[in-house]
């Protein structure tokens, strides 16, 4: 008893200051993409052909990253020969529609804006959540269970994770949705009582990620469930699903 | 024996011909021999050649000599014979083989599906105990916390379990069967999330394969930068797991202060190379990212303040009667089982097997640099806990003496030789599960025509099952966390 009590004083109050101030990156933390389209050459096709999972595209006006795909590899940056296309250490990157995870010549992706004010009252104060993973590869699980972890904290805020769809107000799913997983997830996704939400946490879980098109799964939630909310990354970094989750509930705007 | 099938070193590209390709009969006895000889199956699987002809491939460690061996032989017919029945370390090999390629091991006394790839998942006889007040108790796939899906079978009289059937396949997501195909890019980020909390050992398995087929040689620097994401990542997820055992006994100090160091772990992963879980560190040729004098000073010093809250953390356990009175005992496995089952891993070495492919198998920069894990001996929740406690602690005096001095050399060869055409490569890497083991056969053109790959969960699961004989239900989060295996490792 008195180990833990003297243990329990070295080891210190370790819950971060987060959200109130930024959270802890690396210097090498891949974020956001930054797109100079001036600096490109014409007809370059460099980062397209070098992207994994097609993730970008190339307009006239310059490349279209789409962050719903994109794993935040370097490779893109690597192979740009103009350096037009990098990085940078933005970890806001949530959204509520597919189409606002665009960057592009013309897009700039806005932030994650919060639930209509009718299910904000339900749930801005109180939200349980029943994760699924679905075909994941225990990254994204990982970088959301360490949400309950006392580092991060979620709890204070009233967002929980529970163990029963009976008890939850929507469902938050990592992974591609395998076609093993398919039934089971649907069947979760249905035991939640409406008006529930989705979130697709993850590029698997937003269209399939590097397992994209594979005969075996379903490019994610894509055409199996609406959602709600779309956290991008592989896997997202802790802040980057609980700043969206915290401005889906409109704890910050 | 040893004319019988074809001996290396870890990693090597072999050409296929000099593979010994015997009869199904002496390729049955072979595999017998060399098991009771002490020989380990690492991987065991069907390949269809170009000409359409299906072959059976093993290959085969000896941990004591640093010995791996290959041999294969022709499946002419639609069936051959079964060994599960005499080596347990096959079972699972075998059902795989019938699932992909539908030639039956005869006389296999367990043949059931593996992973479902035709769909139909959790469809299956199971196991059934009858008999006054004996009740069956089915789990998941979705499980209660936030973890992977998996559909358990507890066969219980009262609170006794009789045994525990393990049925996968819900993560299955056909990569093996995707990667010949994939583009080099893609190869690369299907791989590194294959099992997502392992990402540096497959990777660096991929790698291996690669650059033993191109003749690729990569520098020691590049070798040494490797290593320590390969130990930072060991030490996280042990951290994480030493943290979730506290959790599973209720005692909430080590559990909560080991959830926060093991994200300090995750986070000097970032610091090498931008992401928590290793992504984008590793390529065929080197690695991408360098650490000068100070960010390797920088990394060491965070790493020793981690390693010391991880010891202060971990020595309760060790000190709280309530927590060891539930370790001990709990969910034990012999020295014997975990041979016959063919364990890996600290899940072995907590039994007393002498296995790591870092000192039995040398690869990268444990060769120059070697890592030497201990054993232990009970076998049981406590040994497994020690067991990646003291890895733990090897890990970080590894680390602290490679960030001190790391070697010199290139950061990344170019990876433009071809691959060379008709090889059998194999490479084992000793990820925080145990071995993963990778192999690649390349065909007439250089190109990958088959892809194996054997997570350590594909060895362990069943070792998982056996522990639970005799014990309490109410204790299978203990045991399950204390091995804590990957479902999408073992799915694909």
């Amino acid at each position: 008893m008195l180990h833990s009590l003297l243990e329990r004083i070295r080891q210190g109050y370790r819950t971060m200051p987060f959200p109130r101030t930024p959270p802890p990156l690396s210097e090498r933390f891949r974020g956001r993409p930054i797109l100079e389209p001036g600096r490109c050459a014409a007809g370059c096709r460099a980062c397209l052909e070098a992207c994994p999972v097609g993730a970008v595209s190339v307009t006239a006006a310059g490349p279209v990253i789409d962050q719903g795909l994109c794993l935040f590899c370097p490779a893109c940056s690597e192979a740009c020969p103009q350096g037009a296309l990098s990085f940078s250490r933005e970890y806001r990157l949530a959204a509520r529609t597919r189409k606002d995870l665009l960057i592009g010549p013309e897009q700039t992706p806005p932030r994650a804006e919060p639930l209509e004010t009718d299910l904000r009252k339900l749930f801005g104060r109180s939200l349980k959540l029943r994760q699924v993973s679905a075909g994941g590869c225990n990254a994204c699980e990982a970088d959301t269970n360490v949400l309950n972890t006392l580092a991060w904290d979620l709890g204070r805020f009233g967002i929980q994770f529970v163990a029963s769809p009976r008890h939850a107000d929507g469902i938050l799913v990592t992974g591609p949705v395998s076609e093993n997983m398919r039934e089971a997830l649907l069947a979760t996704w249905e035991a939640v009582p409406a008006p529930k939400l989705v979130i697709a946490c993850g590029a698997c879980a937003i269209g399939g990620g590097p397992f994209r098109h594979l005969p075996a799964v379903h490019n994610g939630l894509d055409g199996i469930i609406p959602v709600d909310l779309f956290i991008p990354g592989c896997p997202p970094h802790p802040a980057t699903i609980m700043d969206g989750l915290l401005r889906l509930v409109g704890r910050i705007a | 024996m040893s004319g019988a099938k074809l001996i290396f070193k870890n990693p090597a590209a072999l050409p296929l011909d000099q593979v010994p390709l015997l009869s199904p009969d002496s390729f049955g006895q072979e595999l017998y021999l060399s098991l009771a000889e002490g020989w380990r199956l690492c991987s065991y699987f069907g390949h269809r050649q170009q000409d359409g002809a299906l072959r059976r491939y093993a290959v085969l460690a000896q941990d004591s000599s640093q010995q791996l061996a290959a041999c294969c032989c022709a499946v002419e017919e639609d069936s051959f014979t079964s060994l599960a029945a005499l080596c347990p370390q096959v079972s699972l090999f075998e059902r795989e083989i019938y699932e992909q390629y539908g030639v039956a091991p005869e006389g296999h006394p367990w043949l059931k599906p593996v992973r479902f790839p035709l769909g139909g998942v959790g469809l299956m006889d199971f196991y059934q105990v009858t008999g006054e007040q004996v009740h069956e108790v089915a789990v998941g796939p979705v499980h209660a916390g936030i973890i992977e899906p998996g559909h358990f079978r507890f066969q219980c009289h009262g609170e006794e379990v009789f045994h525990l059937e393990i049925s996968l396949g819900y993560q299955h997501r056909g990569v093996e069967q995707a990667l010949p195909a994939a583009a080099a890019g893609r190869v690369i980020a299907m791989l590194e999330a294959v099992a997502g909390d392992s990402t540096i050992g497959h990777l660096w398995a991929y790698c291996l394969l690669r650059e033993a087929l191109c003749g690729t040689v990569v520098s020691p620097r590049a070798s040494a930068l490797r290593g320590i994401g390969l130990e930072l990542e060991r030490l996280a997820n042990h951290a994480g797991d030493l943290g979730a055992l506290a959790g599973d006994v209720g005692y909430l100090p080590t559990a909560s202060f080991c959830g926060r160091i093991r994200g300090d772990f995750l986070n000097l992963s970032a610091e090498l190379c931008g992401s928590r879980f290793g992504r984008g560190l590793l390529l065929p040729g080197g690695v991408r990212f360098d650490l000068d004098h100070a960010q390797a000073a920088g990394i060491q010093k965070r790493l020793s303040e981690a390693y010391r809250d991880l010891k202060g953390a971990t020595d309760l356990l060790w000190q709280s009667a309530s927590v060891m009175n539930r370790f001990e005992g709990c969910g034990q496995l012999s020295t014997e089982t975990a041979l016959s089952l063919g364990l890996v891993g600290p899940a072995a070495r907590a039994c007393g097997v002498v296995l790591d492919a870092r000192s039995c198998h040398p690869f990268g920069c444990y060769g120059a640099h070697p890592l030497q894990a201990s054993t232990g001996k009970r076998g049981d929740v406590s040994a497994r806990a020690r067991q990646r406690s003291q890895e733990c602690e090897q890990s970080a005096a590894w680390l602290a003496a490679m960030l001190e001095q790391l070697p010199s050399g290139a950061l990344r060869e170019p990876d433009e030789l071809p691959p060379q055409s008709e090889r059998l490569a194999v490479a084992l890497v000793e990820g925080w599960r145990g071995e993963i083991c990778h192999v690649a056969i390349s065909d007439r053109q250089g190109g990958i025509s088959r892809y194996k790959i054997t997570d350590p969960s594909f060895h362990n699961w069943q070792g998982l099952a056996v522990a639970l004989r005799g014990e309490q239900i109410s204790d299978f989060p203990l045991c399950n966390k204390s091995f804590n295996l990957s479902y999408c490792g073992f799915d694909l």
